[in-house]
């Protein structure tokens, strides 16, 4: 009996491992191979220089790096203020009035809606009225994009923190809002910095909505009323085109797309594990 | 120091759970009064609605009156109140994000002194109040969590004495404690009551008799007996009241 | 630490020191009437005894109080439980004190001889109880044990004394009377020496947890 129970055991063992071993597969496999083309096609001029014509060699992604940098700055301005002070609102005002419910389900919604489809909504309010592509409608896709999710992991961390130290605070004759903003939010920063972080690497790999908004460019923007390059967005032309030089532009660009992203993970997760200690 | 504290036909609401059935009490200035009672006796309701934080949770209802220093509590604006009269809670709560200094100045700093020397001046008299001075002098700025228990626990103490309230409310303070923290506690409020009007609620009988001038007992929210601690515990009027102190209850 | 109870114990050593006090003060009184057989002197150390009464109310009291909020435990509560036996000891001595003013009413006439060993008794009795109160102030053991040899010395003294006393009786029928109530005097300062005894026996109690009889 004892062995039989051992064998079990085993298989089922065997079976979790193998199951992880496929999980994995994917994800290794799609690092290996960015790394394997991308490393390839790295440079310094491909951080220095704009794109070049096809066929000619040594042209860069420096605009659409940058581009990116600019962008997702500007949803994060738009995004992280609106993000936090929402979920502060949510937390810990009024839980069931008609706006607490209204912009929780607005936040349900947005989390579930396709990105291109904001990329087509701020094409037709902001693009169309404007009467040109640029980065700042660029931007203020991502930020539509970031608002849910910032507001989601805000809420979260900020329901965390134990209800006790509100009560402390209010028991010290201190008024809601001095201990929303000097006790609760100091408290609960390093998670909501963390869900912040999580948010910006989410949205720097959005292509769709750029698509739409801020179209993309060979050279640098003069300002942010102009189309502007991104990574994800250079990366989609050059991939889909003929040319092999641009094919390994595209290489670069992915693994320097990637770094970023897990780099921001991985710094968003060390804050994380440091608060808990 | 201690002013005058009535109570006049309290009646508190949970929703529509009546958790206070008309208490009426007079507290004595610059006493220790203990609350004591079986679970949901409404102790900790009755605490609470005097320092008007029973009102910070959503559903509740009050009715009567609470008179303090001649006005009554809610004609004043809670948020002065609270700090007149001042709580430690069952669980110690020091703010996570600041350090010990920060800690007990809390209340006074974020209510706009900005004077360094008497911030200084006000935390260390706090501290040697609630007996903790000795042990954290020299390490001010660590984190308030990096104290244990008990010493977390005189931390609050601290903090809250350092509003100068009148009157201190204390919820249960050594039940999440272990023993010998839990005799601090009751030495330092021994101390305290020579400026402080304290009432604590308390589900430890013995606890009650210990440091209690005057023990009131609490029962199905309504007051059963109030008197002299010697009293209750030597020869209580209610045979309710007998039936609990010595344990033989349901 | 234990403020409260430290103190209410300094209390109760406090009441029961006064007591002795007071219980020594009546038997010096008693004695005094005693030796000047002066009747109005009897009368009025015969109700005396008010205040004793009171002080071992009160040291009652303050041990119900003691125990009720204070919830000593092991010697804590050893000191105060003999604190109520303490005091009910010295209850009974100041009796007994009062009882030589009740004999000094009965007896006529001038002494049969002078005293000397009769007197000598309640000096003993009386330094041995504010031995016994000392022990128990101070906690100390020694004093305590002594008190079983002087309790000895007292008893051998009684024994002088009831024999001298049936010589003199013997000698003359006058003297009968007078030489029993003697004798009773003589009982009465012995047994308040056993009380003085037994408060030693309650100190060792304290002590140790355990109860030695003195008395022999």
């Amino acid at each position: 009996m004892k062995s039989l129970r051992k064998s079990v055991n085993w298989i089922m063992l065997s079976i979790f491992i193998f199951a992880t071993i496929i999980a994995l597969i994917p994800l290794f496999g799609v690092l290996g191979y960015v790394v394997e083309h991308g490393f390839r096609a790295l440079s310094l001029d491909f951080f220095l220089n704009l794109p070049k014509a096809m066929g000619l060699s040594g042209g860069g992604m420096a605009n659409a790096i940058v581009g990116t940098l600019i962008m997702v700055l500007i949803a994060s301005l738009i995004g992280i203020p609106i993000g936090i002070l929402a979920a502060i609102y949510l937390t810990e005002y009024d839980r069931h009035s008609w706006l607490s419910v209204g912009v929780r389900f607005a936040t349900d919604v947005l989390t579930g809606i396709p990105s291109i489809i904001v990329g087509i909504v701020i094409y037709t309010a902001v693009v169309l009225k404007m009467g040109n592509f640029s980065a700042l409608a660029g931007g203020l896709a991502l930020a539509i994009i970031m608002i849910p999710l910032i507001i989601r992991s805000t809420e979260e961390m900020l329901k965390l923190v134990s209800h006790s130290i509100r009560e402390a605070g209010y028991a010290l004759g201190i008024s809601k809002g001095k201990t929303i903003l000097r006790i609760i939010l100091p408290t609960a920063a390093k998670g909501i910095i963390t869900g912040a972080m999580l948010a910006v690497a989410r949205v720097a790999g959005e292509t769709a909505p750029l698509l739409f908004t801020a179209l993309g460019n060979q050279y640098w923007a003069r300002s942010l009323n102009e189309p502007m390059a991104s990574l994800p967005v250079q990366i989609f032309q050059y991939a889909t085109s003929p040319y092999k030089e641009w094919h390994q532009q595209a290489w670069a660009g992915s693994l320097v797309l990637i770094s970023l992203v897990i780099i921001l993970n991985l710094s968003a997760r060390f804050a994380f594990r440091s608060r808990s200690n | 120091m201690g002013q005058s504290l009535s109570v006049r036909d309290l009646e508190a609401w949970y929703g529509s759970n009546k958790t206070l059935k008309g208490i009426t009490m007079e507290i004595e200035l610059n006493h220790v009064t203990a609350i004591i009672g079986p679970s949901g006796c409404g102790k900790s309701t009755f605490v609470r609605c005097i320092n008007r934080m029973h009102e910070t949770m959503p559903g509740t209802k009050v009715k009567g009156e609470i008179i303090l220093e001649g006005v009554s509590i809610y004609d004043r604006d809670p948020v002065a109140l609270r700090k007149m009269v001042g709580m430690v809670f069952q669980k110690p709560n020091p703010f996570p994000s600041m350090s010990i200094y920060d800690n007990v100045i809390a209340g006074v700093k974020l209510n706009g002194m900005t004077n360094k020397q008497k911030l200084q001046a006000i935390a260390e008299k706090s501290l040697r109040m609630a007996a903790l001075w000795d042990e954290v002098k020299d390490r001010l700025n660590y984190s308030g969590m990096s104290l244990s228990g008990g010493q977390q626990q005189r931390l609050c103490i601290a903090r809250a004495l350092a509003v100068e309230p009148s009157v201190l409310l204390m919820d249960e303070p050594a039940s999440a404690l272990d023993p010998i923290a839990t005799m601090h506690i009751e030495e330092l409020v021994r101390q305290l009551k020579v400026n402080y009007t304290i009432l604590i609620v308390t589900h430890n009988m013995q606890q009650a008799a210990r440091i209690a001038d005057s023990t009131a007992f609490f029962l199905n929210g309504e007051l059963v007996e109030h008197g002299p601690t010697s009293d209750i515990f030597t020869n209580p009027h209610d045979k309710r009241t007998e039936d609990y102190i010595s344990g033989r209850f349901g | 630490m234990r403020q409260s109870l430290n103190e209410g114990q300094l209390g109760l050593t406090k009441l029961l020191k006064d007591m002795g006090e007071e219980v020594g003060r009546i038997l010096k009184g008693c004695m005094e009437t005693l030796l000047s057989l002066d009747r109005t002197q009897a009368n009025f150390w015969i109700t005396e005894d008010q205040k004793v009464n009171d002080f071992e109310r009160q040291v009652d009291d303050l041990c119900v109080l003691l125990i009720a909020t204070q919830q000593p435990v092991a010697k804590d509560l050893r000191k105060i439980i003999s604190a109520m036996k303490i005091s009910t000891d010295l209850e009974r001595m100041a009796d007994l004190a009062i009882d030589i003013a009740k004999i000094v009413r009965r007896i006529d006439g001038p002494l049969c001889k002078p005293l000397v060993d009769i007197p000598q008794m309640a000096e003993m009795a009386l330094g041995m109880m504010r031995q016994g109160l000392e022990a128990y102030a101070s906690e100390n053991m020694e004093l305590a044990h002594e008190l079983a040899e002087l309790d000895d010395q007292v008893d051998r003294l009684y024994k002088k004394v009831v024999r001298d006393l049936l010589v003199i009786m013997t000698e003359a029928t006058e003297n009968l009377d007078q030489g029993m109530y003697l004798i009773f005097v003589g009982r009465y300062l012995e047994r308040f020496a056993d009380h003085a005894t037994n408060i030693g026996e309650n100190v060792i109690y304290i002590a140790t947890a355990s109860r030695q009889d003195l008395n022999k």
